[in-house]
């Protein structure tokens, strides 16, 4: 039986036109299939190796465009590794890598150890045996400081609060265990229905750790922003006043804005990244078609959207295939231009989005109820930034997966599934917190079953 | 006065199973055991069996150990506990009779071949050049033996608690064995003192039943055995009754007079068989505890009081016996005691159970610091296996924590160690949705059989079995069963949705509602031997389970065939950290798995050690 894949982002954080993604393992290439497809519909397994492909990154079955970029593929055992590895460059900052890696963990991977993919190197016989040492140095140190970060003070709520997720998770067991290796002891009886409100406030809990994880990334890097209507709506001018300066070309032509500008705007507690996009249109212009294409792909990764309209005038075809991009959960509808006049309906945008500003960015009208909006779409306005946070994409993996096994565990109690089986999820939900602290499932259900039950003849 | 092959050292459920199977596997075998009348003696619960004990007598079966036949013979009620909380859960349990189970086991040994009984307290061992060279009885005999097996059980420095007396004795009334401690000693075998304890027997005229709760075995009871055909007999009832406030208010009263609570014992006690002052104490709140009336055997009327363990004095004890209702007038014939011995820590031995430290030394059962009469028979059989492997120069059995239950045992004992008698439960295997009791043949018959404990004609059975298994789990995959009435209705009973198309009798045996006995009638399948179906209906109710969980056994044993060298010199590794370096030093674990298991030792200490064993040519 191979290792599993795994993978990280392996270009270093921060700015950059292009991020890459590393996959490594049997089942890399496989795992890279899930999330990327080249344009020459040829498959990557059909690749040979030290190839590469231009194609696009996708999420689901539906396929949903989430950028283009390239894929290089090395077949084992001539790459870095000695594995299969696929290497994926995504357009940009960090934000579309993450998501990528993110798709990628879902699909299969796990996420890399510090230092794996040279241990794996190591291990397959690429590294020379004198470079040993450097490489049980490089997996000590980051062990090290792995310890160091878990006992630090931010650290510190995390590890409270998932001691007291797992403390749950291990009474259950226990209860459990006791229920099951005493049945002749008097053991109250636990109702499914008492189970699953358990299971079910354990889920809640970590839901909000894995929620708080995209809010603190939010608070830390700043806020994926795109801004998104229709040529001349006036996507640059709500740049410019965001920003307070004149970066993007202000014309009155329509699609003067090819490429995409990112500014960092700091706007009340909060770090935006704007994106200026080029309007969403028909066009014939080829560089254009691109363009547009990209911003479509932008749509889908933005943390928010700021959706222009003109409020002057009645919504166009293009306004209307804007308004089908659009996510209702991370959308403010600005209507812009509202010095000019206001010809819009705005009941269908109030019926449709939680959150629908007026302004005028000519003006510089309405700056705060779009703060405002901003905010509370974001849920920002009550994330404490005190409150116990994950640090890292392992941790959230982590998190994840007693997630998911908990949801398992819910479906099976409802289908009415043996409780045998039940309770070895539970544990796994258990044990995916406690690889966090380094500690056992079974050691700690079984100190809790004779802490808490008078079992035993 | 002779030579032997293998000597062992007791004659409890581990001595026992260790010398029939050393024995069987042709060696020259000596049993050595304080009083031939207390051979496979039963000296707390009359029962065999019960919660992952049942998991562990069936797998000591399939490996071709003697317990499973034997319970099965002297079983006088059967029970399958658990029977509606999963399959992976179900657990046997018997009651015996004592005697009885004494005797078949006696007989047993007698017809064996290769193998002498003899009634002699061992009283040292002679090693030469590290190795076991000959064992020294209390009568000055000497015995040339090329490895022991220690089974000592609670014999060791044993000294008996009631109250205030204190006094030196085995269990049972037998002798306890005081010299063998210091010659371990000697020969670098460190030890430590457990206790446990034991509830009081009562006279059965003197329980008034009309007052108890009867409990009753199984209508249908099925053996242990794979290879018992004869019916398992269900002849007695047992009784519940209930302590109450007065019990507790008796022993809280007089807790001084306990020599747990007054420090005069200091052995680490088990925490999952309390004594009943324990109980008292530690679970204030509970307004009542539970226990159960056993008889001891068809032939006596002594009744066996499971749940009220107490080193109280016996007056104490008499008191609060008599304050519950249905006792009111009972008379003790043995009253309670707790026994303190001596037993080894196990991270000494390997996982084959020899001593790291004395080649041909072996230690099995409560001498390694379990409690119960199945992880000591389990034991026993590892260690006889192992010891008879060895001198025939054939490589070692390691049972693995993902081929069973004895694995696990193992494994934990050797690797984490215990602080306290170690009981097995259901909840210390990751893996027991695979490691039920009823498939206990398939995982582990073809090792007994590789071994030589498995004769031919019941291998072939075994062969017939898995075939018929696999036919009807191809049949069922392939027939369909039709919507009707009947089908219907049943589904309806059980809220599970009725069907309006046809569908494959595997898919329908998925639902958690439905057993292959509802359906094969309406698929008109052919009624088969209840343990053929019984494994076509958990193969396929169990699939999802069994293919993630043979996934992670993969994954395990992918780091269990990495070797670690014996000879390596873990100070010398750069990288490791301190804790990790004595552990491991310690523990001396076979391969990467067990250290990963070690306490101490992290994932980062395990790719260092990877990392350092694959420069030095490994792997």
């Amino acid at each position: 039986m191979p290792e599993p894949a795994v993978a990280a982002i392996s270009t270093p954080f921060g700015q950059g036109g292009i991020s890459a993604v590393r996959i490594s393992g049997e089942e890399a290439i496989f795992i890279a299939e899930r999330v990327f497809a080249p344009f020459s519909g040829k498959a990557l397994g059909n690749m040979k190796g030290y190839t590469a492909a231009y194609g696009f990154f996708f999420e689901g079955s539906e396929k949903i465009r989430l950028d283009t970029g390239i894929a290089l593929v090395y077949k084992a055992p001539k790459s870095y590794t000695g594995e299969n590895v696929v290497e994926l460059s995504c357009h940009g900052g960090i934000f579309i890598a993450r998501k990528i890696l993110r798709l990628i963990l879902e699909n299969g991977a796990k996420m890399a150890e510090a230092g794996e993919f040279t241990k794996r190197a190591f291990l397959n016989g690429k590294l020379s045996l004198t470079q040993a040492e450097a490489v049980t140095d490089l997996i000590s140190a980051s062990s090290e400081r792995s310890l160091k970060m878990a006992v630090s003070a931010s650290q510190g709520k995390l590890w409270s609060k998932i001691r007291s997720i797992t403390e749950k998770l291990l009474d259950l067991s226990a209860y459990f265990s006791a229920w099951f290796d005493f049945p002749e002891e008097d053991i109250p009886e636990l109702s499914g229905e008492n189970i699953l409100a358990e299971i079910n406030s354990a889920l809640l809990e970590i839901s909000a750790l894995i929620e708080g994880y995209d809010q603190g990334r939010l608070v830390r890097e700043g806020i994926f922003t795109v801004i998104a209507g229709k040529p001349n709506v006036g996507k640059s001018t709500l740049m410019n006043l965001l920003s307070g300066e004149e970066r993007s070309i202000v014309t009155d032509v329509p699609g003067t804005t090819r490429d995409f500008i990112e500014e960092n705007v700091l706007l009340g507690d909060y770090v935006l990244r704007l994106v200026d996009t080029a309007g969403i249109r028909r066009t014939d212009d080829s560089v254009e078609r691109i363009g547009v294409l990209r911003a479509e792909e932008k749509l889908r990764v933005a943390d928010i959207v700021l959706a222009l309209f003109d409020a002057s005038e009645e919504l166009d075809e293009s306004d209307r295939r804007l308004l089908e991009k659009l996510d209702s959960r991370n959308t403010v509808i600005i209507l812009n231009k509202s010095d000019i006049g206001l010809n819009l309906e705005t009941s269908f945008f109030r019926a449709n989005f939680e959150h629908v500003v007026v302004i005028s960015a000519r003006k510089g009208e309405g700056l705060d109820s779009l703060k405002a909006a901003l905010e509370s779409s974001l849920r920002l306005g009550n994330f404490d930034t005190d409150s116990p946070s994950l640090a890292n994409e392992r941790q959230l993996e982590c998190a994840r997966n007693a997630y998911n096994f908990l949801k398992e565990t819910e479906s099976l109690l409802s289908a009415g599934e043996s409780l045998d089986a039940v309770s070895v999820m539970i544990e796994a939900a258990a044990d995916s917190l406690l690889q966090l602290t380094g500690e056992r499932t079974i050691d700690k259900t079984i100190d809790a079953v004779f802490a808490k039950f008078c079992v035993g003849k | 006065m002779g030579a032997y092959d293998v000597a062992v050292i007791g004659a409890g459920h581990a001595g026992c199973e260790a010398a029939l199977a050393s024995a069987r596997l042709g060696l020259r075998t000596a049993l050595f055991t304080i009083s031939l009348d207390s051979i496979a003696n039963m000296p707390c619960n009359p029962s065999v069996g019960g919660t992952a004990k049942g998991h562990l007598v069936r797998e000591i079966d399939a490996l071709g150990g003697e317990m499973g036949r034997a319970a099965d013979a002297a079983a006088i009620q059967s029970r399958m506990l658990n029977r509606s909380k999963g399959a992976a859960v179900r657990s046997l349990r018997v009651q015996a009779d004592r005697r009885l189970y004494h005797v078949i086991m006696k007989k047993t040994l007698e017809a064996q071949e290769n193998l002498d009984l003899k009634q002699a307290e061992v009283v040292g061992l002679e090693t030469e050049n590290g190795n076991v060279k000959a064992l020294i009885t209390k009568l000055g005999a000497v015995y040339g033996a090329k490895a022991a097996i220690i089974a000592s059980g609670t014999y060791l420095q044993a000294k008996i608690y009631v109250g205030d007396a204190v006094y030196r004795s085995g269990p049972d009334g037998n002798l306890s064995a005081d010299m063998l401690s210091e010659n371990l000693k000697k020969n670098g075998v460190s030890l430590r003192r457990f206790k446990t304890g034991t509830p009081a027997r009562v006279h059965r005229r003197s329980v008034d039943f009309s007052r108890l709760a009867a409990q009753e075995g199984d209508a249908k009871p099925v053996p242990f055995s794979f290879e018992t055909t004869s019916p398992v007999r269900n002849l007695v009832p047992c009784h519940i009754a209930y302590t109450n406030a007065s019990t507790h208010k008796i022993i809280m009263d007089n807790l001084r007079r306990s020599p747990l609570y007054g420090g005069r014992i200091e052995g680490v006690g088990p925490r999952y068989c309390p004594s009943i002052e324990d109980k008292v104490v530690r679970f204030a709140e509970k307004e009542r505890h539970q226990l159960f009336i056993e008889p001891m055997g068809l032939d006596t009327e002594e009744m066996y009081l499971q749940g009220m363990s107490s080193s109280l004095p016996e007056d104490v004890q008499l008191e609060f016996y008599r304050s519950i209702e249905g006792l009111e007038n009972v008379e003790i014939m043995r009253s309670a005691y707790a026994i303190e011995y001596d037993c080894c820590d196990p991270t000494q031995l390997f996982p084959t159970l020899e001593f790291k430290s004395v080649g041909g030394l072996y230690g099995a059962g409560q001498f390694n610091g379990t409690s119960g009469y199945e992880e000591a028979a389990a034991q026993g059989l590892v260690a006889g296996i192992n010891a008879a492997l060895k001198i025939k120069n054939k490589e070692a059995l390691v049972l693995s924590r993902s081929n069973s239950y004895i694995g696990a045992l193992i494994d934990d004992l050797v690797t984490k160690g215990c602080s306290e008698p170690y009981r097995m439960m259901t909840s210390r295997s990751e893996y027991r949705l695979f490691l039920r009791q009823d498939n206990a043949d398939q995982r582990l018959t073809p090792l007994g059989h590789a071994i030589g404990l498995i004769s031919r004609r019941r291998f072939s059975a075994f062969l017939a079995k898995l075939a018929a298994i696999e036919q009807e789990l191809a049949e069922i995959s392939k027939i369909s069963v039709q919507p009707s009435e009947a089908l219907n209705k049943i589904l309806e009973e059980r809220n599970s949705s009725p069907i309006s198309a046809s569908l494959k009798f595997s898919e329908l045996l998925r639902r958690p509602q439905l057993t292959y006995s509802d359906l094969a009638p309406l698929a008109g399948r052919p009624a088969l031997p209840d343990e053929i179906s019984e494994q076509v209906e958990i193969t396929v109710k169990y699939k999802g389970y069994l293919e993630r969980q043979l996934e992670q056994i993969a994954r395990m044993q992918l780091s269990e065939s990495r070797l670690i060298p014996p000879d390596i010199n873990y100070s010398e590794i750069t990288g490791l950290r301190l804790e990790a370096k004595e552990k491991l030093d310690k523990i001396r674990p076979l391969n990467l798995g067990q250290a990963s298991r070690i306490s101490g030792v992290s994932p980062a200490d395990v790719s260092v050690l990877l990392v350092f064993l694959k420069q030095r040519g490994y792997y």
